[in-house]
């Protein structure tokens, strides 16, 4: 196996996707979105609840490769019970770190880079960026209150999609 | 395949020299041969093509049907030429009734927009099958949502082939258009054409085909099948992009209005009115892609060569030697396993995605596609929101096969 694969199908990352965590649909909850990526077809679903300015918890549902569930299930873990000015920063960085491949530094605890940093691989794999980010693009529809969004939709200025 | 045709066929048809005039199969990727087996979505180009594009750029090249110098002249008799190949490979009465299209997505909207959609009103009934491309959906979506067309699907069994009491029941009075494949790009299904066809007619129903597979597989006679409309395209046809045709009755085309509006299209224009060039002009407007159309007519006089049906029959061996290995493997499950198959293998992986698998492969040097394939009723038929798919060309082998299923080993070693 080459090096570009070792990196993006880590053991961590393999082990999400076999079982992610926060699987399945929280009710009641106060914000959700769908999210799809129509190139491939791929689905996810996040609930959570947001209280006093946190997320209180959070789940997701979907079917999807191995990258969009364990990216998904990294950020269900990464985001619970932090507050959201936190999630945002952490939903940037992730954005930014897939798309270039670089995890930016500031605001970043060293634990939140090195989770977000796992991922990384997949900017060798410019066709699975979009695998990565579905989970992400998802969570931050709910939390801007659209209840659906695609991988196609521009980041910060969703559209809903039809 | 009987032991008879397995001696036969390297005499006859010899896939290593085929493939030996493919440039591009002798390309490493990541440091290992290519594998290509994503031949359903485009197939590669033989020199005789890539010699033809050469030429008709370096020596033969200026628009067509316009100028009255050399080389105008030179590229309209090309341009021409190409037309009646596709005509001869098609087995149509005449060239005219062959319209260069941009594609089979573009000659299927061609037939929904000129032939079909002054025909519809609310109500009528468009019969296809469950096994369609988008492409073959859509624009029939589009006279749904415009003009209140009804579109009737006819269902598969679980092996992939056509549910023909069903595909019957569904034609009626209201009918107006049988839109089918000819070949299953997803699964690789061949429909039994012919008869479904004399079912639509004996009910006055025009068919239409879907050849984007057919064209590349069968050797499909529009005169003998007795088709009204046949699309091809001619990237999977071991020809360029851009270019494809549609093959129409001339009863038809006589009877169809204009699709594009510009130059090349028309008889007369007045600042009051407008006449129409006669098929096949009259719906090809602008300037066409030329050398292109040069390279499809390059690529079907190159298909014309062969010996037809030893190289059917390697293609025949390459897909049944693909199920033989896919067989040997509980985790592995093929779609579509009707024996009225081409040489397209998809399939599901137990504990793998498609794109996990399809990204996994790649880096062995085997090119697959992973996905919907542009056939999401399907996918939706068998409950899957993708598949990976190898899908064969004359110039695949037993070898490519085997380094297919070493992948595929490999891949269940990750991920199971
Ligand atoms: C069955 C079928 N129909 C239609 C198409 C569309 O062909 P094109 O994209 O060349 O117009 C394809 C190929 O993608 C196909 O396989």
């Amino acid at each position: 196996m080459d090096d570009a694969l070792r990196d993006l199908y880590q053991q961590t990352i393999l082990e999400h996707g076999r079982k992610p965590h926060n699987f399945g649909r929280l009710d009641p909850h106060s914000h959700a979105a769908k999210g799809s990526n129509p190139m491939c077809g791929d689905r996810v679903v996040v609930t959570l609840t947001v209280d006093g300015g946190r997320v209180a918890d959070i789940r997701f549902e979907g079917r999807g490769c191995a990258i969009s569930q364990a990216s998904a299930s990294i950020m269900t873990d990464l985001v619970k019970g932090r507050p959201l000015d936190e999630v945002r920063t952490l939903l940037d960085a992730f954005t930014a770190m897939a798309t270039t491949g670089e995890t930016p530094g500031g605001g970043l605890a060293e634990d939140d880079r090195e989770a977000i940093r796992l991922m990384s691989g997949i900017h060798a794999f410019p066709m699975r960026v979009k695998c990565a980010t579905l989970g992400w693009r998802t969570l931050e529809a709910a939390l801007d209150n659209q209840s659906q969004t695609t991988t196609e939709a521009q980041p910060g200025k969703q559209e809903a999609a039809r | 395949m009987s032991a008879d045709a397995a001696l036969k066929t390297p005499l006859a048809f010899d896939p290593l020299k085929v493939r030996a005039e493919f440039p591009i199969l002798a390309r490493e990727v990541y440091g290992k041969p290519l594998v290509y087996l994503d031949n359903a979505a485009s197939a590669q180009k033989p020199e005789a093509v890539l010699e033809a594009l050469r030429r008709g750029y370096a020596e033969e090249y200026a628009n067509v049907h316009r100028g009255l110098h050399f080389l105008s002249n030179r590229s309209t008799e090309r341009y021409e030429a190409a037309r009646a190949s596709i005509a001869r490979f098609l087995n149509a009465e005449r060239a005219e009734e062959i319209i260069f299209t941009s594609g089979s997505t573009d000659a299927l909207n061609l037939v929904a927009s000129s032939w079909a959609e002054p025909r519809i009103k609310a109500g009528d009934e468009i019969v296809l099958t469950i096994l369609e491309h988008h492409s073959n959906i859509v624009p029939w979506h589009y006279l749904r949502e415009r003009h209140g067309a009804v579109l009737k699907w006819a269902p598969i069994h679980d092996d992939g082939s056509l549910d023909m009491e069903a595909f019957e029941k569904l034609l009626t009075d209201r009918t107006k258009l049988v839109a089918i494949t000819h070949m299953s790009n997803a699964l690789g299904t061949i429909l039994p054409a012919k008869e479904l066809i004399a079912m639509a007619h004996a009910r006055g129903i025009p068919v239409l085909l879907d050849g984007s597979q057919g064209a590349v597989h069968l050797r499909p006679d529009v005169r003998d099948l007795d088709v009204d409309f046949y699309a091809i395209t001619g990237h999977k046809l071991y020809g360029p992009s851009g270019i494809g045709a549609l093959y129409a009755k001339r009863e038809h085309l006589d009877a169809m209005r204009p699709y594009r509006g510009g130059g090349e299209m028309i008889r007369e224009v007045t600042m009051e009115t407008v006449t129409y060039a006669d098929p096949p002009h009259r719906f090809e407007a602008g300037t066409p892609p030329i050398v292109q159309a040069i390279g499809l007519g390059a690529a079907l006089d190159w298909m014309m060569a062969l010996d037809w049906p030893a190289a059917q029959a390697h293609e025949a061996d390459l897909i049944a030697y693909a199920h033989e290995r896919f067989g040997q493997f509980n985790w592995l499950h093929p779609l579509g396993t009707t024996a009225e198959k081409g040489a397209i293998l998809s399939f599901t992986m137990d504990g793998a995605h498609p794109h996990d698998i399809s990204t996994f492969i790649d880096r062995q040097g085997v090119a697959v596609r992973a996905g919907h394939h542009c056939a999401q009723p399907l996918m939706d038929r068998y409950d899957v929101p993708a598949t990976t798919r190898a899908s064969f060309a004359l110039y695949n082998t037993r070898e490519d096969v085997d380094r297919l299923m070493d992948a595929l080993l490999k891949c269940r070693e990750l991920f199971a």
